[in-house]
């Protein structure tokens, strides 16, 4: 049984080999917070991090079996991954294991629940912590019964001996048994044994959701609970000229009125109550506001007139081998993660302690940055997660925390709600990044890539709390907290260079990271980072390659690739697909491929797409999409399937309708009309996915890995419907139309 | 009975002539062609139409819900029963592949499909006769460029003797008076631009001009004002009810965009022709803009103060993109318009996604409510295509008829100034009938 | 003071009549299955049902709704005793969030109520006025579709054993 493949491990990518950061000595900034540095215990997964085996199981006299994992439920179904886990290595019934999540108090540090990280940092932790617990308690029951421990059976919480003898686990534990770090060895179960990992188990959280069940931060209402809302800025750096607090005081309802510097919220007693409040104080309230945004109608402009830093990640062979050259710039629009509920975060300050229970993805970095915020010492600050909406990345998550945590503040006493409006999340939320690629590159007269030269340009991906400054409420409040300063995210990781570098063997190649440490609009961690565009280009790139020596898409595509898993995946899809015998239906039909390893580190995946293009209109009709992926040893099928069809209906979104609009002043797209998304007229006829199933091996993050590759599926099959290529994010009808000239 | 009225007056023309009539109302068939012949070459006519069929709206009445474009099919109910618009895809069997360009500038103009057979007035010859020889075949032209869509329009269901296609020659013998466009030289080339689009292919009057019980228009009334498909189409020109009176650059941009902060968005069926227009030739709406403004200025109506805030949005987005409601009022109406309708009303976000401030609304100036009714009910859907769109939620299933009268009543007399309306209520359920 | 008919019960509602029904249900009654979302009538996610019709509950005042049968997800079904809706979108796993997920289930009832014989193009249609940010939505499409065949094959069965 080999060791699950942790983030530490070394990878080696299609002729390039991408070292990860273990030799690098240095200690970089990774996208959940942690890792990233030399291994402390040589444990795998958080175990390194959090070695003892008790941190992440309890189990008491009575039987009863706790897991613990400092990572959050944010709709991709880690509750249900991570108890399959631990079921199946404990051989305790599933349903009979309770779960604590994300809580400062309780659980490991697992950092940010990000970066698709969840199922190999806490998967892999919880894994081994319960393969060694399950033979801690089988070693405590050979001593009891002086037998061997090699002659004893374990299943359904108890240990079975020769003769009947039977001690269930509530029976072996004693003080401190589980009290051990953990060893670097693990008796782990072997997959063809499996009764609950890689099995189609119902998720837990779904049943109280469909039913009016208590499942979100926003339908928590402990005693006393009042409800806040706050009135935000109309744009960035704006501060208050005046303001008349008097009427809104005189409001039925409103308990209070709180200003600090720039910070205003109100306190009421019922919920709508607190939004008139929120309302009319707004409207008493005046600002001066300045015009410090970009011309938002050339965007990849300004982007790369920015000063930047620049790195090369990639430098191989001797770029600039002649060859049929195509020369491509790619650009995306800022993009907004989209709760469809806004943040919303509980707080409740009592005897100089704070309590906030919110959907951050991490708890331990968000209490940092409050009790900074709020100059008070760490211990006395205490986040527990509970779930929101889906975020999808850094959303207002924490700024409805911190927001919560200043109006508790100044009601000590009593729990403050607080849950932003609709305009406040779309404005204020620290958006996926304006971005820009540059590609130049050649095919030889062999049909194969002789030159590739990639420059990408981004502000930073990756600012999350931990610094009080990242936090809304924290630059606003009369007491300022500095601004966060921009964090570039390393390889292999990346942030805006995230995939940047082909997976693809190409001999001469040379990719450019130019990271823009300014930040025209407030940006932050948004579902697969960089990746998405990096992917959308250099797949864009290879078709174009090979539609101008004449080639298939994904021959070309396997002509370059020698890793064999991506191998597998690719040729998944086209059997699947039917890529081959494919047959447009009519002229306006278009078939396109796309795939990626996400991060070249994580699940591989790729993407093909039937699209019609409706010339008339520019509209894009998605007729049928197929997937496959392979994330190493499956935990769930299902939910695995779950969170790439999802990957593949937000990515088409993105793809084709989605950007942030802004003035010189403000950001003007601030609901569902003004940023529109996804509606079901524009869903897929089919999306059919395919597992590749390796069992016993590690777990490769999944939850973003189709975002990449279905962008640039559909990018290919307009190219191949209408002849025309699309550089410039969204794909909207209107673009569309435009560059076919219909 | 007006339909009952219609039938006899049909007949009546039809027995006059006897076989005079039937001599008039014969048409010839225009021999089919081979379809392959006709594929289009010429790119920039091919563009040239596919502008002008957008300005003509052709694809609006020519494509069903959900449908190929311009593949027919759509049902189109008329006070005398329903129509089905036809396929005009080049497709050999069920649409206008074996048609010849001569074939479909006949039919363009004088309402006679290639066979021969008169053609309901629900294709408005008795606009498009106007069409100039270039123009006509440029859009010959474009329609030939598209896929052949293989679909064939369900059976018209008009009752006796309208399903007999020779009446129509009747009709056509009392209200189309074949003629071209002719320009008038005392006014400038935009002007007779303008007018020739609007009066032609764009044919405007044809919902805003005001019909007889035949059907036809009043060609003496023109612009004063019409239906179509249970939206109020605006009296254009001096009799506009608009509080604010149009000028050329506001009309410029609602037709080029389909809002105006002074006039609000393009709702029903002139949406679809916003939509279209914003992607006609700007030099041709601008003629049309101009030509329309020269039909002149109503008075401003509006009792009420138009607020700033109407215009480019003043208040900062903290406030958000609503408004704190205002005390319950103790009318019945006022109190649904403050509860329902004033946070974004009176939210003064910029149009088009703001509500439009109610003093300057011209449902409530026009002397029918059947707009205000209609967008009370249905709301506007967000856009079919994921394009940014203004989005305002419907409210048939939550405010009874009662409650929609009565709202209709106070947002009359309140933002209008003006009396309540005759017969909202039986306004209320019509437009509910007409879902 | 504003009486309503909650999923059958009649209930005492102390807020302002100009309140929008969302934050009754959620403040005054605790019922949790209707979510704010957009406060605007553009998501969908406060969907309920009064008097057979979907509506967005955010924008709805309580002053309109005297006398008039509200339904929300709770009154479906629950946890212990799911009703058919609640058990096919658990056995589709039609969530991944979930946030959205009342409100489509609400409208997809109303639907089911008055087509039992619904096609998957109405079923598209019908959800036009929802988002869903996760990308469920192929499988709230399946789950809606499996509703409809569990609703009219039991019907098919009353009918038979008559």
């Amino acid at each position: 049984m080999t060791h699950a493949v942790s983030r530490r491990s070394v990878l080696a990518g299609a002729g390039a080999l991408i070292v990860a950061l273990r030799f690098s000595g240095a200690r970089a900034q990774t996208e959940t917070g942690t890792g990233g540095g030399p291994s402390k215990h040589g444990l795998s997964g958080s175990l390194d991090d959090t070695p003892n085996i008790d941190a992440w199981i309890r189990i008491d006299a009575s039987g009863a079996v706790t897991i613990l994992t400092g990572k959050a439920e944010l709709g991709q179904g880690l509750k249900t991954a991570l108890l399959q886990v631990a079921a199946e290595e404990l051989k305790v019934p599933f349903d009979r294991l309770s779960l604590v999540t994300a809580d400062t108090a309780r659980t490991p540090n697992e950092g940010y629940t990000a970066a698709s990280h969840s199922t190999q940092d806490s998967g892999t932790a919880i894994r081994h912590a319960a393969a060694q617990a399950r033979e801690i308690l089988r070693g405590e029951a050979a001593r009891r019964l002086g037998v061997p421990a090699t002659t004893l059976q374990v299943r359904n919480g108890a240990v079975f001996g020769p003769h009947g003898a039977r001690l269930a686990y509530g029976e072996l534990v004693r003080d401190q048994l589980l009290s051990v770090e953990a060893s670097t060895t693990s008796r782990l179960t072997s997959p063809e044994d499996f009764t609950v990992m890689n099995q189609p188990v119902s998720r837990i959280d779904i049943p109280a959701k469909v039913t009016g069940g208590s499942a979100y931060v926003q339908d928590l209402r402990p005693e006393g609970m009042l409800h806040g809302r706050v009135v935000r800025p109309p744009s960035y750096g704006a501060t208050l000229r005046d303001l008349d607090i008097a009427p809104v005081e005189r409001m039925n309802g409103i308990a209070k009125v709180v200003r600090d510097g720039n910070f205003l919220g109100v306190i009421a007693d019922r919920e709508w109550a607190a939004v008139q409040g929120m309302r009319t104080l707004a409207a008493t309230t005046t600002w001066i506001e300045q015009q410090a945004l970009p011309d938002s109608a050339d965007l990849p402009g300004a982007l790369i007139n920015l000063p930047s830093r620049d790195t090369t990640i990639h430098d191989e062979g001797r770029p600039g081998k002649p060859g049929i050259a195509v020369v491509a710039s790619f650009s995306r629009p800022y993009l907004t993660h989209g709760s469809i509920g806004p943040s919303c975060a509980i707080a409740q300050f009592q005897d100089g302690a704070l309590t906030v229970w919110t959907h951050t993805q991490g708890v331990f970095f968000l209490r940092d940055a409050i009790a900074g915020m709020l100059r008070m010492p760490t211990e006395n600050v205490r986040c527990i997660h509970a779930e929101g909406a889906g975020c999808y990345g850094h959303n207002g998550a924490d700024d409805a925390a911190a927001d919560a945590a200043m109006l508790a503040v100044a009601m000590p006493g009593r729990p403050i709600r607080v849950q932003l409006m609709r305009e406040q999340e779309h404005a204020w939320d620290p958006f996926g990044p304006g971005m820009v690629v540059r590609l130049r590159a050649a095919v030889g007269p062999d049909g194969m890539i002789a030159d590739w030269h990639h420059e990408v340009w981004s502000q930073s991906h990756m600012m999350r709390p931990g610094l009080p400054g990242t936090l809304t409420a924290a630059r606003l409040k009369s007491d300022a907290s500095p601004p966060a300063p921009p964090v570039a995210l390393a390889q292999p990781e990346g942030g805006g260079d995230r995939n940047a570098i082909p997976l693809y063997a190409i001999s001469n190649c040379k990719v450019i990271s130019h990271f823009l440490p300014d930040m025209p609009l407030r940006g932050s961690s948004m579902r697969s980072l960089g990746g998405y565009l990096n992917v959308l280009s250099i797949e864009s790139m290879f078709d174009e390659l090979a539609a101008r020596s004449g080639q298939d898409p994904v021959t070309f595509r396997l002509r370059h690739n020698v890793d064999p898993r991506a191998r597998d995946v690719i040729e998944t899809v086209a059997t699947r697909f039917g890529w081959a015998p494919r047959v447009k239906r009519s002229d306006s039909t278009g078939f396109g491929f796309g795939f990626a390893r996400y991060k070249n580190l994580e699940a591989w995946c790729a993407v093909a797409v039937e699209i019609e293009v409706v010339r008339l209109t520019g509209a894009v009709r998605v007729r049928r999409v197929v997937a496959a992926v392979d994330t190493g040893q499956v935990v769930n099928p299902d939910g695995v399937r779950n969170q790439i069809e999802g990957g593949i209906l937000q990515s088409m979104s993105w793809t084709l309708f989605e950007r942030v609009t802004f003035d010189r002043t403000r950001v003007t797209s601030v609901d569902w009309s003004a940023y529109p998304i996804m509606r079901f007229d524009s869903v897929p006829g089919a999306v059919d996915v395919h597992l590749i199933d390796r069992p016993g091996d590690g777990f490769y993050g999944v939850a973003e890995a189709a975002q990449g590759p279905t962008g640039a599926a559909i990018a290919n099959a307009i190219r191949d419907a209408t002849g025309v290529r699309m550089h410039d994010l969204p794909f909207s009808p209107a673009r569309i139309r435009k560059a076919i000239g219909a | 009975m007006k339909l009952r009225s219609v039938l006899l007056a049909l007949l009546a023309v039809g027995a006059i002539g006897g076989t005079g009539a039937l001599l008039y109302a014969w048409e010839s068939s225009i021999d089919p062609i081979d379809p392959r012949s006709a594929g289009a070459t010429d790119t920039v006519m091919v563009r040239r139409g596919a502008s002008l069929a957008l300005l003509g709206d052709c694809a609006t009445c020519h494509t069903a819900s959900g449908g190929a474009p311009y593949a027919g099919g759509l049902a189109m109910p008329t006070p005398f029963g329903t129509i089905y618009s036809t396929n005009i895809t080049p497709d050999p069997e069920t649409g206008i592949g074996r048609w010849s360009e001569q074939a479909f500038v006949r039919a363009l103009r004088s309402g006679v499909d290639r066979e021969g057979r008169h053609l309901y007035p629900a294709f408005p010859y008795d606009h498009f006769m106007r069409v100039a020889d270039d123009d006509a075949k440029a859009l010959y032209a474009f329609l030939m460029s598209l896929d052949p869509v293989r679909s064939s329009a369900p059976p018209n269901g008009l009752p006796f003797p309208l399903n007999i296609r020779l009446t129509l020659a009747g009709w056509k013998l009392l209200f189309l008076h074949q003629e071209r466009f002719v320009a008038d030289p005392s006014k400038d080339d935009k002007w007779n631009r303008g007018k020739y689009l609007v009066d032609g292919l764009g044919h405007c009057g044809a919902c805003h001009s005001p019909r007889n019980l035949m059907g036809a228009e009043e060609i003496s009334a023109s612009f004063q004002g019409g239906v179509a498909e249970g939206w109020r189409a605006y009296a254009l020109g001096r009799s506009s009810p608009s509080p604010v009176p149009w000028d050329e650059a506001a009309l410029t941009d609602y037709l080029a965009r389909g809002s105006h902060p002074m006039h609000g968005t393009a709702q029903g069926p002139m949406a679809n022709v916003a939509d279209n227009l914003s992607l006609v030739d700007p030099a041709d709406v601008s003629a049309m803009a101009y030509y329309l403004a020269s039909l002149g200025k109503g008075e401003a109506r509006t009792t009420a103060k138009i607020p700033v805030a109407s215009g480019p949005g003043q208040q900062p987005q903290a406030a958000g993109v609503q408004v704190a409601t205002p005390p319950l009022q103790s009318d019945p109406g006022g109190a649904i318009y403050g509860a329902v309708c004033a946070s974004c009303h009176e939210g003064a976000r910029p149009l088009p996604f703001g509500g439009v401030g109610l003093a300057l609304s011209t449902a409530l100036a026009d002397d029918t409510p059947a707009n205000l009714i209609n967008l009370v009910l249905r709301g506007i859907p967000a856009s079919t295509d994921g394009s940014t769109h203004p989005i305002m939620p419907g409210f048939g299933d939550v405010l009874d008829d009662r409650k929609i009268s009565d709202l209709a009543n106070y947002l009359r007399t309140q933002f209008a100034g003006k009396t309540q309306w005759d017969g909202v209520a039986k306004a209320v359920a019509d437009a509910r009938a007409n879902r | 003071m504003t009486t309503l008919t909650v999923n059958g019960e009649s209930r005492s509602i102390k807020a302002s009549p100009d309140t929008p029904l969302l934050y009754v249900l959620r403040d005054e009654l605790g019922l949790n299955a209707a979510k704010y979302g957009c406060g605007l009538g553009q998501c969908g996610a406060c969907t309920v049902i009064v008097d057979g019709k979907a509506i967005f509950s955010c924008i709805t005042p309580v002053m309109v709704l005297e006398g008039r049968a509200i339904v929300t997800l709770e009154g479906l079904g629950s946890q212990t005793a799911p009703g058919p809706l609640q058990r096919a979108f658990i056995a589709e796993q039609a969530a991944q969030c979930g946030y959205c997920i009342p409100g489509m289930m609400m409208r997809a009832q109303a639907l089911l109520n008055r087509d039992p014989n619904v096609t998957d193009e109405a079923i598209r249609a019908e959800l036009q006025p929802h988002l869903c940010r996760c990308g469920t939505h192929m499988r709230i499409l399946r789950a809606v579709r499996r509703a409809a065949d569990e609703l009219k094959k039991k019907s098919a069965e009353v009918r038979a054993g008559r």
